[in-house]
């Protein structure tokens, strides 16, 4: 048996979590997952502005804190947080832990190959809308393949104390020790399939340990102190998801069955590079306290194609709010709604979308939500989006003068006019698997 | 008897792309019938009205006792094109709860 933790479900998460995975119980492999979709871009600018950046700069300070742990307690580590530049990465952690060996996983950004690709008559359509890649090349920030778990394997078995990797699947990070330890092999779908699913309830840190869970969230016990989660994995594919004793938060049926249906689509087709695996042959028991056991899970041969994650510039966007109060509150933000698009119009100003909430009235749940009858108090949202970033600076202008020359009671201005964001859209396509070669470099 | 859902059922969702997903599971695996049988992809759509421009696609998952719902275009673009507060859809699980179900006190485990 060996146990797998993840101690970060994105960039962003947590930053005790993955010290306290180590310090707090035993453990053999710690993962980290650093990547969303759009994580890639911001990445990449970072590097074209610095070619030592373009990786999750959380990573290599946390290494650095907890390397000596990491030897004492023999605890490997498999991230994502190379980014777009894995090689600066594993220098850095090199330089804040330099008795640690570290691996790093190539191969999976495909931005240089782009053009190639196009010539050679892959069209990399978007999953999406199916529009093919041309119509936005030259908008394109980054192009990375979606990297599965054997070639994390390869990387552990150079007997690296840290593997580093690009835009791997989340679920790999937790595959790959399993195939390392227990030689599963490629066409082993129920077992990769059953080490995909342990991936997926782990993937999103404490979602499977009680965080962001709906039952009976009330009873769910020290969310100060809440415990990430850890599966213990066996070679016959059968695994349980726990979590460090004394810690906060819980492990139960409940909340496991959460994670599993989050961000899912086709639950008998979920499909890696490694293998699609089917949710509806999950099989879950309670098996003491914080401790579940999954069992029973089919898989079936990996797809032919690869999944690239491009991100690409899609233009602009400026949210604005203002808070109105009662009486009347909603009908105030009614009205200065429709004066703001009025004022917009009357600029001959134009724009891909204008979109207005109400926030304490109906801005999550619109329809569904249930009526109030005296709103103590709205907040106004009025967002706009489109290419023209003087139009969208403009917009930007038109919020705050409402407090002196629209209906009364508007507050809520005090960090002045909205700053206008940049939009980079996410373009999920296909191309065949061969496409794609990675490989696996000791960073000395 | 009409019963809103969240008295036999949580939920969790989030997003993909431009389409929402919620996870409904019975807090009692044998209440899964009641909610296959009232929680239609048709009832689901109606619910949240104008906010899901797209099909709502149901899959289940009796082994876990559950449903997986895909809201599609209802997250105003998704991801970072979105302009909703909810652009990634966190809620929608929750604005689901709400849902009036109709069933036989008898039939209610």
């Amino acid at each position: 048996m060996i146990r797998i933790a993840n101690g970060q479900g994105f960039w962003g998460d947590w930053l005790e979590a993955p010290v306290r995975l180590v310090e707090q119980g035993p453990l053999d492999y710690l993962t980290l997952d650093y990547l969303a979709e759009v994580t890639m871009s911001i990445v990449q600018k970072q590097k074209q502005a610095d070619p030592n950046l373009g990786y999750a700069r959380d990573f290599p300070p946390l290494i650095g804190r907890i390397a000596k742990l990491l030897r004492q307690r023999q605890v490997r580590v498999i991230a994502n947080a190379g980014g777009v530049n894995p090689i600066a990465c594993a220098r850095e952690v090199r330089r804040l832990a330099p008795g640690l060996k570290v691996a790093v996983v190539l191969g999976d950004d495909v931005f240089p190959k782009l053009d190639s690709f196009i010539e050679q008559g892959h069209a990399m359509a978007n999953m999406d809308t199916g529009e093919p890649l041309s119509t936005i090349r030259e908008k394109v920030l980054s192009a990375n393949a979606y990297i599965g778990a054997f070639p994390l394997a390869e990387a552990l078995a150079t007997g690296a104390d840290v593997v580093i990797t690009g835009r791997s699947t989340d679920t790999a990070l937790a595959l790959a020790p399993m195939v390392h330890e227990f030689g599963w092999k490629m066409d082993d779908f129920n077992k990769l399939a059953a080490g995909t699913v342990a991936g997926h309830i782990i993937e999103c840190g404490a979602q499977s340990t009680g965080g962001n869970c709906q039952a009976d969230w009330k009873t769910i016990p020290d969310f100060a102190n809440i415990g990430y989660p850890i599966v213990e994995a066996e070679p016959d594919g059968s695994f349980a998801v726990t979590k460090h004793k004394g810690t906060g938060g819980r492990v139960s049926l409940d909340t496991v069955k959460e994670q599993l249906l989050y961000e899912l689509g086709d639950p008998q087709k979920y499909i890696t590079p490694d293998c699609v695996a089917d949710f509806t042959t999950i099989q879950l028991r309670q098996d003491g306290d914080d401790r579940v056991r999954v069992t029973g899970i089919k898989g079936y041969p990996a797809t032919t194609t690869a999944k690239l994650s491009i991100s690409y510039m899609h233009g602009y966007k400026a949210i604005g709010s203002l808070v109105y109060s009662w009486p009347d509150a909603l009908e105030k933000a009614q009205v200065a709604d429709r004066i703001v698009r009025e004022r917009l119009l009357n600029l001959g100003l134009t724009f891909d979308e204008i979109y207005t909430e109400y926030l304490g009235v109906n801005a999550c749940h619109g329809p569904a939500a249930p009526a109030v009858e005296q709103i103590p108090e709205v907040q106004l949202r009025i967002g706009v989006r489109g290419a023209d970033k003087k139009a969208i600076d403009r917009f930007t202008r038109e919020l705050v003068p409402l407090v002196l020359n629209g209906p009364p009671t508007a507050t809520g201005f005090g960090d002045g006019r909205p700053p206008v964001r940049e939009v980079v859209a996410y373009w999920p396509a296909l191309v065949p698997k061969d496409l794609i070669t990675t490989h696996v470099e000791v960073v000395e | 008897m009409k019963l809103p859902l969240h008295k036999i059922a949580h939920a969790r969702s989030g997003d993909k792309g431009d389409a929402s997903n919620i996870g409904l599971i019975a807090y009692n695996p044998a209440n899964y019938k009641i909610i296959e049988r009232e929680v239609t992809a048709a009832r689901v759509k109606e619910h949240f009205g104008d906010l899901v421009a797209g099909d709502v696609v149901r899959y289940e998952l009796p082994n876990l006792g559950a449903l997986n719902l895909l809201l599609y275009e209802a997250l105003g673009g998704g991801g970072t094109l979105s302009l909703r507060i909810d652009a990634q859809g966190k809620t929608m699980g929750a604005g689901l709860l709400s849902m009036e179900i109709d069933m036989e006190e008898s039939e209610l485990a």
